[in-house]
């Protein structure tokens, strides 16, 4: 079964601006991917790239074993824009509708109706566009991109313009689609939110990967703290594996111990720490 | 359903429920009464005045054709306005707004995405432009008893030029921005009618120069060609003085333009969507 994502060495020139320099990425089946970086980084770049929106200018990109932007390709996946809009004369339902239409769902009324409701729009199915909420058009949008069951997800910002309790259903929704096997490629800016779904996060800055890894792994390289009668003793680079070693070294040395923590830097903090790192 | 289909059927939805088809609804019934009211008119001061030892029917013909004339210019006109609104951002304008994205990436090509925009503009517009000719037609019957000479080659050929407007503005929107684009294409319509004007001047006079204007024009916005052919086809079976008169205007000269002209239309319509979808695959959005 070949990864719903994979890119290799992905480069995309856009007049004299290099969007990305050989960024690779691979989204597995059922993974959780976040894409990080500031804006202009090239994680919209990426997104569109595996959509087919964008050609790369090197690299390759492919949505499971299909060369990305082929039909084959977008027949497997699901996608909501970060600039997106829908007409503002239909309404909820004539706009999935005309996408199950284009992806020659099956589904009918009946999956319209489960999206809907899975993302708590089932009162606003005859609503006009140009009446919901930026909100409601956001969750409209990730309901879209559910139509035809989709094997992979690219979804570019799509808490934006959602309320902590609307993040907090995107969020529920994420995990839902990972039990159900579905891949997700997210870009956001919303670290905590990377942080707390997904399985992998990829940090891109300037068009190039400056760190990747899972959020656990990107989260253990603070070190630990030993709280002892001459006072706190920091150790940088050690991790949870090597508390044993710390503590048995300082008891031998004669120290009294009173408390150890290992320290955990945030998402945030190691976020911060790649982009200043590769801009120095 | 094929994908150009669907495109088209949404698109059709689209232009049916946006408020602009409700102005130009109200905008025709205007131009219609007002048409009627003056054709009335027109048709009663010439049997008053221009009858005087002719036949009737000939004064009804010089008049007919004329007032028919301007209808048709005027319908043309309110068609290419529906065209160019329908299709000025069909593509960079949609892109722009974000319309365009979430549709692409659907398992559907390019091509048929172009190719279905067009073709509800072309369906929409060509409906509006025969319905209006007909109603003008029956005006015409209404107010003077008279009846264009031929009535399908006429609305097919006001259906046609529609179409080619509404191609060349799917062709621009996908290199300029919507009002970038509307201004080209209108641009495009009122050198297109200045080109056929010229030739017949240039047939008039007559000059060489100025018929290779006007036939070169017709080639390269063969919706101006197809329009003479439709004022060509309301008087066709007129001769003698009543023919140069209804010939020459009001806006345009009439022309025959024979099957070659349909054969060119199609050719046309056809290479101008291939460079539009040429131009599409190779555009980053």
């Amino acid at each position: 079964m070949p990864p719903a994502l994979s890119a290799t060495g992905l480069e995309n020139r856009d007049g004299g601006v290099q969007a990305l320099r050989g960024v690779d990425i691979e989204v597995d089946e059922g993974q959780l991917v976040g894409l990080l970086g500031p804006n202009g980084a090239g994680k919209s770049t990426l997104v569109k790239i595996a959509c087919g929106l964008v050609r790369p200018t090197g690299g390759h990109a492919q949505v499971l074993g299909h060369r990305a932007g082929t039909i084959a390709a977008r027949t497997s996946l699901g996608y909501l824009p970060e600039l997106f809009r829908y007409p503002g004369w239909a309404n909820g339902d004539e706009v999935l509708d005309l996408h199950q239409r284009l992806s020659r769902s099956r589904g009918g009324s009946a999956e319209r109706r489960e999206l809907l409701e899975l993302v708590g729009l089932a009162d606003a199915r005859d609503r006009k566009v140009e009446e919901m909420s930026k909100g409601m058009q956001q969750r409209l949008g990730i309901a879209q991109a559910l139509i035809g069951q989709p094997k992979l997800l690219l979804l570019d910002e799509p808490t934006s313009a959602l309320d902590p309790a609307g993040r907090i259903a995107v969020r529920e929704l994420l995990e839902e689609l990972r039990r159900r096997g579905i891949a997700v490629l997210l870009n956001s800016h919303l670290l905590s939110e990377v942080e707390l779904v997904c399985d992998h996060v990829v940090i891109i800055l300037k068009g190039a990967t400056v760190a990747s890894g899972t959020p656990d792994e990107l989260a253990r390289r603070s070190g630990v703290e030993v709280e002892t009668a001459t006072g706190i003793r920091r150790y940088e680079h050690a991790t949870r594996d090597d508390v044993p070693r710390i503590v048995a070294d300082l008891v031998a040395a004669g120290e009294q111990i009173y408390g150890v923590t290992v320290v955990r830097s945030t998402l945030e903090e190691v976020y911060l720490e790649a982009i200043a790192g590769s801009e120095a | 359903m094929n994908g150009s289909l669907i495109v088209a059927r949404y698109a059709i939805q689209e232009s049916l429920r946006r408020r602009v088809f409700i102005v130009v609804l109200i905008l025709s019934v205007g131009f219609l009464a007002l048409f009627a009211w003056g054709t009335s008119a027109a048709f009663d001061e010439v049997q008053q005045n221009l009858d005087v030892g002719e036949s009737p029917l000939r004064a009804s013909e010089v008049a007919g054709g004329i007032l028919l004339g301007l209808a048709m210019f005027a319908i043309l006109f309110l068609g290419a306005v529906l065209a160019v609104f329908l299709t000025l951002g069909a593509v960079r304008g949609d892109a722009e707004r974000g319309l365009l994205q979430p549709i692409l990436v659907r398992p559907i090509s390019r091509r048929a995405v172009l190719s279905g925009r067009f073709l509800a503009a072309a369906v929409v517009c060509g409906a509006y432009v025969v319905v209006m000719f007909l109603a003008a037609s029956a005006i015409t019957r209404w107010a003077g008893d008279w009846w264009p000479d031929r009535v399908v080659v006429p609305a097919l050929g006001l259906a046609g030029a529609v179409a080619i407007i509404a191609a060349l503005s799917v062709l621009g929107s996908v290199y300029l921005s919507g009002t970038a684009n509307g201004i080209a294409v209108f641009m495009l319509f009122g050198g297109g009618l200045v080109g056929g004007l010229l030739g017949q001047i240039g047939d008039a006079l007559p000059s060489v120069r100025l018929e290779r204007a006007g036939t070169f024009t017709s080639r390269a916005l063969p919706f101006e060609a197809l329009y003479q052919n439709s004022l060509y086809g309301i008087t066709a079976d007129a001769d003698g003085f009543e023919r140069v008169i209804v010939q020459l205007g009001p806006f345009g000269g009439a022309q025959a333009g024979g099957p070659g002209l349909w054969v060119w239309s199609l050719a046309y319509l056809v290479i101008v969507g291939a460079i539009a979808s040429w131009a599409f695959s190779r555009r980053d959005l």
